[in-house]
C-alpha cells in the first residue's frame, strides 16, 4: 500500500467517523430535549391545576362560607357543617390509625426484623398502601355499616383511619432504622428496659420523621373521598353525633360539583380551593419540617 | 439488631416490657388480619353474584340493575382500556423527568423541582376531578378531539377510534387525566431507581466518550430494568384504583357498543362510586361487590409484582456493590 492510498483511506474512516459522532450528538440532544420537554409537561399541569384552583376558589370564598350550612339548590349558603365533619372525622382517624401505625413501625424496625412474620407485614403494608381506597370503603361498608343498618360518622372514621395505617407504618419504620444502633446499645448498657429504650431512646430520636409521617397521612385522608362515599355518605345538616350520617367536604364538593346548579358549583370550588391549600400545605410543612430536623 | 441483656425483674418492670411487646406485634398481625378481612368480608358479601354467575360475570355485558341481571366486562374494558391510555402517555414522560432530574438538572435546582413533582401526586383526586371536568374537559374537546376528528374521522378503522360525539367526557380524558395523576408515582420510582446506579459505571461510560443519553441507554437502563418496571405497575396500580378523578370525566355511561375513545363509559371504579349507595340488597350489592373484588385482586396482583421487582433491584444491588 502507498502512502497516498494510506492517506486516503484514513480521509475515508475519519469522515465516516465525524458521521457517525454527528449523529450520536444529534440523537443525544433529541433526548434531552425531549427530557426537558417532559419535565415541563409535568410542572404545567401542576400550574394550571393550582391556578384554576385559586382562581376560581377564590371568587367562590366568602365569609358565608365558612359559617353557614350547605344550602339546598339556587340558594345562599356555605359549607360549614361539611368543614366540621371533615375536620372531626379526620382528626378521630388520625387519633385511631396513627398510635396502631407507629406501634407496628416500632415492631417491624425494634423487636422483629427478618422473621416471616415481619416481612409477610412489610409486603402486606406496601399493597395496602397503594389499594384502591374505594376498596376500603366497600370492606367498612361490608362490616360496619351494613351491621348496624345506617351510614354513620363512626363508619367514615374507620375507614379513613384504615388507610392511615399503612402510611404510618411506613415512615415509622424508616426513620426508627436510621437512629444509630450506638444510642440504643448505650441505654441497655445504662439497664434501661426495652419499652423504655423505644419510648425515651430511639422513637425520640426519630420524633420528627415520626411526625411527618402522620402530617402526610393525615393530608392523604383530608382529601380522601371515596372511602367515605357509601360509609360516612353525607349530610345536609350540621351533626355532631357520630351515629349519624356526616357531611364531609370531598363528598359535598363530588355532591355538588356533579350537580348543574351554579351556586354548587361555586361552592365546589370554594371547597376544593380549601382542600388544595390545606393539603398542599401540609405536605410542604412536613417537608420543611423533616428538613430542617434533618441537619 | 441488637438483643437487650436480661434486665433485672425488679427494675425494669418485665410486666410492661412484655406488654408493649405485645401491643406492637398486635399492631403488625393487625395490618396482616386487615389484608385478609377485606378479602373475606369483599367475597361473603359478593357471595350472591359469585354463585349466580361465577366466572361468566367477567365477559358478560349486560347490566340492567331493574331486570336484576349484570355483568361486569363494560366496566372491566372502561378500566383497562383508561390504564393503558394513561400508561401510554405517563411511561415517557415519566423517563423523561427521571431522566431530567439524574443527569441533566443543575444541582440547585434537583430539590424543588422534586418537590413539584411529589406534590403532584399530593393533590387529592376529587381536584384532578372537578379540574378535568369542568376546566380541561372543554379544553380537550375543542383543541383535541374536535381536529382529531376532522383529520381522521373518515379512515377506515382509525375512524372508529374518533367517532361519536368530542364533548370532552370519556375514555380518553380519564385516561389523560389518570396519566396526569400517576406521572409523579412513577418519575419518582424511576428517579430514585435511576440514583442507585453506582457512578462508577456511569463515569466509565462517560470515560470512553459516551453521550448522556447513550449512558442513560445503555448503562442506566439495563442496570435498572427491574426497578424501572417496578414502578410503572405501582403506577398502573394506582391507576386502575383510581376513583374520583375517573369517576368526574368518564361519563358514567354503561356501553361498549362503539370502541370510540371520545365515547362516554364506564369503569369498576365510577361504577361504585355512582351505584353503590343506592344499591338495593342482594343481588345488585353483591354484583357491585364482585366488581370490588375483583378490582382489588388485579391490584393485588399488579402491586406484588412491582413489589418483587423492586426488591429485586436491591437485591442486585447488595451483591454488585
Amino acid at each position: 500500500m502507498t502512502t497516498g492510498e494510506m492517506l486516503l483511506k484514513a480521509a475515508a474512516l475519519e469522515q465516516t467517523r465525524s458521521v457517525k459522532y454527528a449523529k450520536r450528538k444529534r440523537v443525544n440532544q433529541i433526548a434531552l430535549v425531549m427530557a426537558l420537554g417532559a419535565m415541563a409537561f409535568g410542572l404545567f399541569w401542576l400550574f394550571w391545576i393550582l391556578f384554576e384552583t385559586v382562581r376560581l376558589g377564590i371568587e367562590g370564598l366568602t365569609m358565608a362560607t365558612l359559617t353557614q350550612m350547605t344550602p339546598p339548590p339556587n340558594d345562599e349558603g356555605g359549607l360549614a357543617n361539611a368543614i366540621y365533619g371533615s375536620f372531626l372525622m379526620v382528626t378521630l382517624a388520625t387519633c385511631v390509625g396513627a398510635p396502631i401505625g407507629i406501634m407496628a413501625g416500632i415492631y417491624l424496625a425494634e423487636y422483629d426484623t427478618k422473621s416471616w412474620l415481619a416481612s409477610t407485614t412489610r409486603f402486606v403494608n406496601d399493597i395496602l398502601l397503594s389499594a384502591p381506597s374505594i376498596v376500603i370503603g366497600l370492606f367498612v361498608y361490608a362490616v360496619v355499616v351494613s351491621r348496624f343498618k345506617s351510614f354513620s360518622g363512626w363508619a367514615g372514621v374507620v375507614a379513613l383511619a384504615l388507610i392511615v395505617i399503612p402510611v404510618v407504618i411506613r415512615t415509622t419504620e424508616n426513620m426508627l432504622q436510621l437512629v444509630p444502633p450506638g444510642l440504643r446499645e448505650a441505654a441497655y448498657a445504662l439497664g434501661a428496659p426495652k419499652w423504655k429504650v423505644i419510648l425515651s431512646i430511639t422513637l425520640k430520636a426519630a420524633r420528627a420523621g415520626v411526625i411527618t409521617g402522620v402530617m402526610l397521612a393525615v393530608a392523604r385522608i383530608a382529601g380522601e373521598t371515596a372511602p367515605l362515599l357509601f360509609t360516612a355518605l353525607s349530610n345536609q345538616f350540621w351533626t355532631s353525633s357520630l351515629s349519624q350520617p356526616m357531611a364531609s367536604l370531598p363528598v359535598t364538593i363530588f355532591k355538588f360539583a356533579m350537580s348543574p346548579y351554579e351556586n354548587w358549583q361555586k361552592l365546589a370550588w370554594a371547597g376544593v380551593f380549601l382542600i388544595t391549600m390545606a393539603v398542599l400545605g401540609l405536605n410542604i410543612l412536613a417537608r420543611l419540617w423533616a428538613g430542617s430536623n434533618k441537619n | 439488631m441488637t438483643t437487650p441483656p436480661r434486665p433485672k425483674a425488679a427494675r425494669s418492670g418485665p410486666v410492661f416490657d412484655r406488654i408493649f411487646a405485645w401491643l406492637a406485634k398486635g399492631s403488625a398481625i393487625f395490618t396482616l388480619v386487615m389484608l385478609i378481612a377485606i378479602l373475606a368480608s369483599l367475597t361473603i358479601s359478593a357471595w350472591p353474584a359469585i354463585a349466580k354467575y361465577g366466572l361468566g360475570f367477567l365477559t358478560s355485558t349486560t347490566w340492567d340493575p331493574v331486570k336484576e341481571d349484570f355483568g361486569g366486562l363494560v366496566m372491566i374494558y372502561g378500566t383497562v382500556m383508561t390504564s393503558f391510555i394513561a400508561l401510554l402517555i405517563a411511561v415517557p414522560v415519566s423517563f423523561g423527568i427521571a431522566l431530567f432530574l439524574t443527569e441533566l438538572s443543575p444541582a440547585w435546582l434537583k430539590r424543588p423541582l422534586g418537590t413539584a413533582i411529589e406534590l403532584l401526586a399530593a393533590v387529592p383526586s376529587i381536584v384532578y376531578g372537578m379540574w378535568g371536568l369542568l376546566v380541561f374537559s372543554p379544553v380537550l374537546s375543542t383543541y383535541v378531539q374536535q381536529p382529531l376528528q376532522a383529520a381522521f374521522g373518515d379512515v377506515p378503522y382509525i375512524g372508529a377510534l374518533f367517532s361519536g360525539a368530542p364533548v370532552g367526557i370519556g375514555i380518553l380524558s380519564a385516561g389523560i387525566i389518570l396519566a396526569i395523576m400517576i406521572i409523579p408515582f412513577i418519575a419518582a420510582v424511576m428517579r430514585d431507581v435511576f440514583e442507585v446506579t453506582p457512578t462508577l459505571l456511569k463515569e466509565s461510560a462517560y470515560g470512553l466518550g459516551a453521550t448522556t443519553w447513550e449512558v442513560v441507554s445503555k448503562v442506566v437502563l439495563p442496570y435498572t430494568k427491574s426497578g424501572v418496571v417496578g414502578g410503572i405497575m405501582l403506577g398502573l396500580g394506582r391507576a386502575i384504583g383510581e376513583t374520583m378523578a375517573v369517576t368526574f370525566v368518564i361519563g358514567n355511561f354503561n356501553q361498549l357498543d362503539s370502541l370510540s375513545l371520545f365515547q362516554a363509559a364506564n369503569s369498576i371504579t365510577s361504577a361504585l362510586a355512582n351505584e353503590f349507595a343506592e344499591a338495593g340488597e342482594g343481588l345488585h350489592q353483591g354484583a357491585l361487590m364482585y366488581l370490588g373484588l375483583v378490582l382489588f385482586f388485579i391490584t393485588f396482583v399488579i402491586l406484588s409484582l412491582s413489589k418483587l421487582l423492586l426488591s429485586q433491584l436491591r437485591k442486585n444491588e447488595g451483591a454488585k456493590s
